[in-house]
């Protein structure tokens, strides 16, 4: 079992055909995902790789292949417009991978996917994985992860990778891992997953990774607190950064006492979330949480 | 992306914001013929991305032409917060009944454009916000309508009794959404806008800053930018598409991902170090964009020991190693490197960095308490 990805994701992938996606596509294969369809307009009728069906719309690629899941790898200026079909076309679960969406696109567009009854994850994101599954929908790399009960929630990506990696070589397994994406607007934010993983038998305890800028960790602690029965271990990327400065990801942005990593990690402390102080801590601090 | 208040100004304009006169001038003599064209009292306003130019000397009140030309050769070359003042701006000087703030930004929270207006205008609006919230009206807009004309009036009505102020208000307010999204701004303000003696309604200053998502699909507004205003490394690091945020520290960091380049320096600090710098080289596993990178942080005579931390995903760990490597044949680099690397294609990477006597470590607690130590013996 996990959230949001597992073995009845039939995958989608839009842009299958250009540089990153047809790359990603190769990953998610080999990995084991059902990817069932790819969608490139103008290229219906190619077989990706001998394997994927290409179709000239999400519409056509549902009625014939039974996606529920639709992975976007297109690029920026058309990216909402890609997501936009998907929930037009009746998709669930839509995760788009692309970095530098306009922000007032997916202003737009996610009432329109909310409309719809869909779930968007990211933009801006590595995606998600679910490894007793065999389910891997865009960019984390599988090798680093195992079959296990921690469900990890973060915004960034290889930030996660390294959190991952610590768990992997120390024998913790994850139930699934969602990158939910560094942008002011995004679709999943980390409440949805904290409610996904609490209601999931086959999580045992949650790693939340959030970073500087926003409320959204703060709102988190706060749902942690009244609905969250199962252990959490948080972190809190950008201690140091300088007031004021845009570190990378448009979200990871203080500006006024809103956002700092101590006004976060009090949150996190006050709702009972045991706070790493490095990366390497998740280890221990999962290790007592579950023993406790 | 920060634009100046001339700019934005000629994008308000574009949308018929109400505004005084004025023009932007490079010489005192400029400023002056501007200011004679204009006639009667004018004010100079240094144009720099920094808020607080008034307090810094940047903004004045002058008399005539002749006073116009002095105070502007003073302006032009001033430093306000490190920045150089290239140009200035020159305006008649109103006579102000009233002044209030109307900003629009783009709120993470509710995922909308959020208008804000405040009958508290002026220079302290953060001020305002923080100590009496009250007093600033919000209002979000669903972008898929845009702002409706009630909406508009609602909000005017929070600043004016006159009706015909109002109205003049509610047109500034419908004009203001309209310059947001012309411009695919994250924010759009006017403090102050103000009513003068003869009962006009007019935005006193103009500030827009842009998405920087918006600049893939509107080169128009790239041009907007002003290369000298920016911290000379910034620039360089954003013509290589790197993202580059300068420190007061000693330790580079080099790190793929933004999470993982501020936990970097998090960690750094945690070891007792400081970091010099932020450095993502984002997931492209381009060799040039190391080299580049390597550049960077060797520029800054600060720093005295460098680190790598890659966690290979989509970008190969093999395609930094052989950047490094190129970057050390290129230039010389006259500080230690401590590279951490581990991920995508590792094996290939470590036997690159062996193959010109180079060590690369896994581990990122290890790396990191190396490179402290070893800025701390070159400090």
């Amino acid at each position: 079992m996990s959230i949001f990805a597992d073995a009845a994701t039939r995958l989608l992938v839009q842009g299958i055909t250009g540089r990153e996606g047809s790359f990603h596509t190769r990953q998610m294969l080999e990995y084991g995902t059902q990817v069932v369809a790819g969608v490139t307009p103008g290229k219906g009728g190619q077989v990706f790789e001998g394997k994927v069906p290409v179709f000239n719309s999400v519409a056509d690629a549902v009625a014939e292949t039974g996606a529920n899941t639709s992975v976007i790898y297109v690029p920026p200026m058309a990216a909402a417009a890609a997501l936009i079909e998907a929930a037009d076309a009746g998709i669930p679960l839509v995760v788009c991978i692309t970095e530098g969406v306009p922000v007032m696109h997916m202003s737009r567009a996610i009432p329109f996917v909310r409309a719809r009854g869909a779930r968007l994850i990211g933009p801006n994101c590595p995606g998600l994985i679910s490894p007793g599954d065999k389910a891997k929908i865009g960019i984390i790399p599988g090798n680093i992860c195992m079959p296990g009960r921690v469900g990890l929630v973060s915004r960034s990506g290889t930030l996660t990778y390294e959190i991952v990696h610590h768990l992997t070589r120390n024998g913790i397994g994850q139930s699934t891992c969602v990158g939910i994406g560094g942008d002011p607007i995004i679709g999943t934010n980390f409440i949805d997953c904290l409610r996904a993983f609490q209601d999931d038998p086959a999580t045992d305890a949650i790693v939340m990774l959030g970073e500087i800028g926003g409320t959204d960790e703060q709102n988190a602690a706060a749902f942690v607190k009244a609905h969250v029965s199962k252990p959490v271990v948080g972190f809190i990327a950008g201690q140091t950064a300088p007031k004021g400065r845009r570190m990378g990801h448009a979200g990871a942005i203080i500006s006024g006492s809103s956002g700092t990593a101590e006004e976060k990690l009090a949150a996190f402390e006050a709702a009972g979330i045991s706070v790493m102080r490095r990366p390497a801590d998740v280890v221990g601090l999962l290790r007592q949480r579950l023993r406790d | 992306m920060n634009i100046h208040e001339y700019q934005a100004r000629a994008l308000f304009k574009a949308q018929g914001i109400p505004m005084l006169d004025g023009d932007v001038a490079s010489t005192p003599a400029e400023a002056e013929a501007i200011a004679r064209r204009l006639g009667g009292p004018v004010v100079i306003k240094a144009q720099v991305h920094s808020g607080g130019r008034g307090k810094a000397g940047g903004v004045r009140l002058v008399r005539t032409p002749g006073e116009a030309l002095d105070h502007a050769s003073e302006i032009l070359g001033m430093q306000i917060k490190g920045l150089t003042v290239h140009k200035v701006l020159v305006v008649p000087a109103a006579e102000i009944s009233s002044e209030s703030y109307l900003g629009l930004i783009m709120d993470r929270e509710s995922q909308r454009p959020v208008f804000m207006v405040s009958a508290a205008g002026g220079v302290d609006i953060e001020e305002v916000a923080a100590r009496t919230p009250e007093k600033i009206v919000r209002l979000a807009v669903d972008p898929t309508y845009g702002v409706f004309p009630h909406q508009a009036l609602g909000l005017a009505f929070t600043l004016y009794r006159d009706f015909n102020q109002v109205k003049a208000a509610a047109r500034i307010v419908e004009q203001l959404y309209a310059a947001f999204v012309a411009n695919g701004a994250a924010l759009a303000e006017i403090n102050p806008l103000v009513t003068t003696p003869d009962g006009r309604v007019l935005a006193l200053d103009a500030k827009i800053v842009i998405d920087d998502n918006e600049l893939f699909g509107r080169p128009d507004l790239g041009l907007l930018r002003d290369d000298t205003a920016e911290e000379p490394s910034e620039g360089a690091a954003r013509r290589a598409n790197l993202s580059f945020i300068k420190l007061d520290g000693n330790v580079g960091c080099v790190v793929n991902g933004a999470g993982l380049a501020m936990a970097t320096m998090d960690l750094v600090k945690y070891y007792g170090g400081d970091p010099a710098n932020f450095l993502d080289i984002g997931g492209s596993s381009n060799p040039d964009k190391v080299i580049a990178a390597l550049k960077i942080v060797t520029s800054d005579p600060h720093v005295k020991a460098i680190l790598f931390n890659i966690f290979g995903g989509i970008t190969r760990t093999d395609d930094v190693a052989n950047g490094i490597v190129a970057a050390t044949r290129q230039f010389k680099v006259a500080v230690p490197l401590v590279i951490r690397l581990t991920g995508t294609n590792e094996t290939e990477a470590i036997r690159i960095l062996e193959g010109v006597g180079m060590r690369a470590l896994s581990d990122m607690d290890q790396a990191v308490e190396q490179v402290v130590k070893l800025a701390r013996a070159g400090a």
